[in-house]
């Protein structure tokens, strides 16, 4: 089959590799018919994760048609049109049993500090991601859900962490009516967490980024209000002065480790790895939340240590707020979202590349040419 | 109004809002949203018939973080470690907890070990890698990579320059190391 495979940092093509098997009894094997690159995608890119193997094929975002089943699988079978989650669970450990789907204890021998993620390096278990033809799954009765006839190719994709994180992490900010709500970085899962941020109840959503046309889409597909922080000696002064000196309820940062901070920043963390990343979006979420405030992180940082403003977060007596989203605990809620026309998920997908091209997609999306936003990923065959 | 008691005044009241932004509060009830509460007890809910899965087999010795007791019952099989770099990443694994800076570095140090031996084998094997391919840099002339440099605040405009130097940097410093070893070996044969 052919698959994205990683070559390095910076350096991605496409291969002939052995097509995925069922190793365990409750495995699938599903034929990949959309996946999307992630904005977390782009830290393996870069070489940032550690244990990013040459060979290994990316994509965590993917949805397909069940090729093949192992033995002990009940609840799918050939042909199933489904759509995976991106976290890989067990579905019984002591975390899964709670509902924490993400922290699932038996899937990631290489790490007890982040659970099993498709394409996500070995520090998320090694298992290859569905930028491929075929990818296996494990705990086929667990993960994937059925995609209902009414939800469309483009949207399902959305639903297995995009729009999922972006919802989930809104309900971190435990949004209370009328709250004020920060969010940092209009990637795709900023863009969904300003728009979930209305559903419960916000009363004033502010987008930061740096990139003119995003905050153009946070405008226009999540009604927020938009500042490019460029344009700002101090983002934070200023989002005080439109607070009444007060600052935001809620800030979410859905930007992670490697926003384009400094210079010194980009530096430590991208090039000299002396950080987990530089976790600029993170301090300005502390530093411009109010006193007493939430604060929700989504964006994805490596397991090494970053340089958080700590002090400030104790002395403002903040709540923190975070976790890789339990995806599937968010579906049913988001299907009834979508039908009842409240979200569309799909808005927000700029661009569709083909397998065979997707080192130019990477490239595209790391260097946010072309006005990209999302791009998904097509297979020849699908 | 940070100096008085009152929160203040947002410029559009909850009805202008409901009328405004399709579905607006309909989550507004916090303990009615899919992740409250955070844990709750309920095996019966994930669709597991199990409550210790069966084992995957191990077909090589697999690496595992030192605060596991056991190698977790399912795991990925992707790129088992091998050469040099896999020598570094089995101590690293063997060695150090996840709560080492140690364990974190080896791991990357091993990283970019593995990039050069791959490098290597690709050429050996007769399918070397192609940096203009491989870089995806072609998508600058489909994607209006010059356009976006301008007026655009190109994200990765602020460190090209240093993404130059990082680049290159590694390949003159060994040119020069073999260039000094090379004049080493035929200047002592003199
Ligand atoms: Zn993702
Ligand atoms: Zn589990």
């Amino acid at each position: 089959m052919k698959a994205m495979v990683y070559r390095g940092p910076y350096r991605i093509r496409v291969e002939e590799k052995e097509q995925p098997s069922i190793e365990h009894p409750n495995d699938a094997i599903v034929r990949v018919t959309r996946a999307a690159i992630c904005g977390s995608d782009l830290h393996l890119y870069h070489g940032m994760m550690p244990d990013t193997r040459v060979g290994m094929t990316f994509g965590h975002e993917f949805i397909g048609v069940v090729d093949e089943v192992g033995p002990s699988v009940r609840n799918l079978k050939p042909g199933d049109r489904v759509m995976v989650p991106f976290n890989i669970y067990c579905g019984s450990c002591f975390y899964c049993a709670r509902g924490l789907y993400a922290n699932c204890h038996n899937v990631n021998p290489n790490a007890t500090a982040v659970g099993g993620i498709y394409g996500y390096s070995h520090t998320c278990g090694g298992y290859d991601g569905g930028q491929a033809e075929y990818v296996r799954v494990p705990f086929a009765d667990v993960g994937p859900s059925l995609i209902p006839d009414w939800l469309d190719d483009e949207d399902a994709v959305m639903f297995t962490d995009a729009l999922a994180t972006g919802y989930f992490g809104a309900q971190l900010g435990e949004i209370a009516e009328g709250d004020v709500v920060v969010v940092f970085g209009a990637g795709p899962v900023g863009l969904f967490a300003a728009k979930s941020a209305w559903l419960m109840g916000a009363g004033r959503v502010i987008v930061i980024d740096h990139l003119d046309y995003r905050l153009a889409k946070a405008a226009e597909f999540a009604h927020a209000e938009t500042y490019n922080f460029t344009e700002y000696g101090d983002i934070v002064v200023h989002l005080k002065k439109i607070t009444e000196f007060l600052g935001a309820d809620v800030a979410i940062d859905a930007v992670g480790a490697e926003a384009d901070g400094s210079f010194v920043q980009q530096v430590t963390a991208t090039k000299l790895k002396l950080q987990g990343g530089s976790p600029v979006a993170l301090n300005w979420a502390i530093d411009s939340v109010r006193k007493g405030g939430t604060v929700s992180v989504l964006g994805a940082y490596g397991p090494m240590f970053s340089a958080v403003k700590f002090g400030d977060a104790l002395n403002k007596g903040l709540t923190l707020r975070m976790n890789q989203c339990h995806v599937k605990r968010q579906w049913p809620r988001l299907f009834e979202h979508v039908r009842n026309g409240y979200l569309k998920p799909s808005d927000i997908v700029t661009h569709r590349v083909p397998l065979e091209h997707i080192a130019e997609g990477y490239h595209m999306f790391s260097a946010k040419l072309d006005g990209c936003i999302k791009p998904i990923i097509v297979p020849d065959g699908a | 109004m940070a100096y008085t008691p009152e929160k203040p005044k947002l410029t559009e009241s909850s009805d202008e809002l409901r009328s405004r932004i399709p579905g607006w509060g309909v989550d507004l009830d916090p303990r009615d949203r899919p992740s409250v509460p955070k844990e709750k007890f309920d095996p019966n809910l994930s669709g597991a018939h199990w409550t210790f899965p069966e084992r995957q087999p191990e077909r090589w010795p697999r690496e595992r973080s030192v605060e596991h007791r056991f190698l977790t019952p399912v795991f990925g099989t992707s790129c088992p470690p091998k050469g040099i770099s896999g020598v570094i990443r089995r101590h690293a694994y063997r060695r150090y907890s996840e709560g080492r800076a140690a364990h974190w570095l080896l791991l990357l140090a091993a990283d970019r070990v593995d990039v050069a031996e791959n490098r290597v084998q690709a050429l050996l094997r007769g399918r070397p890698d192609n940096p203009i391919t491989e870089s995806g840099v072609l998508s600058e002339f489909k994607r209006h990579g010059v356009a976006s440099r301008f007026g655009r605040k190109r994200a990765d405009l602020s460190h090209q320059p240093i993404d130059v130097i990082i680049n290159v940097a590694p390949w003159l410093v060994v040119g020069y190391v073999g260039y000094r070893a090379v004049r080493l070996v035929t200047t002592r044969r003199r």
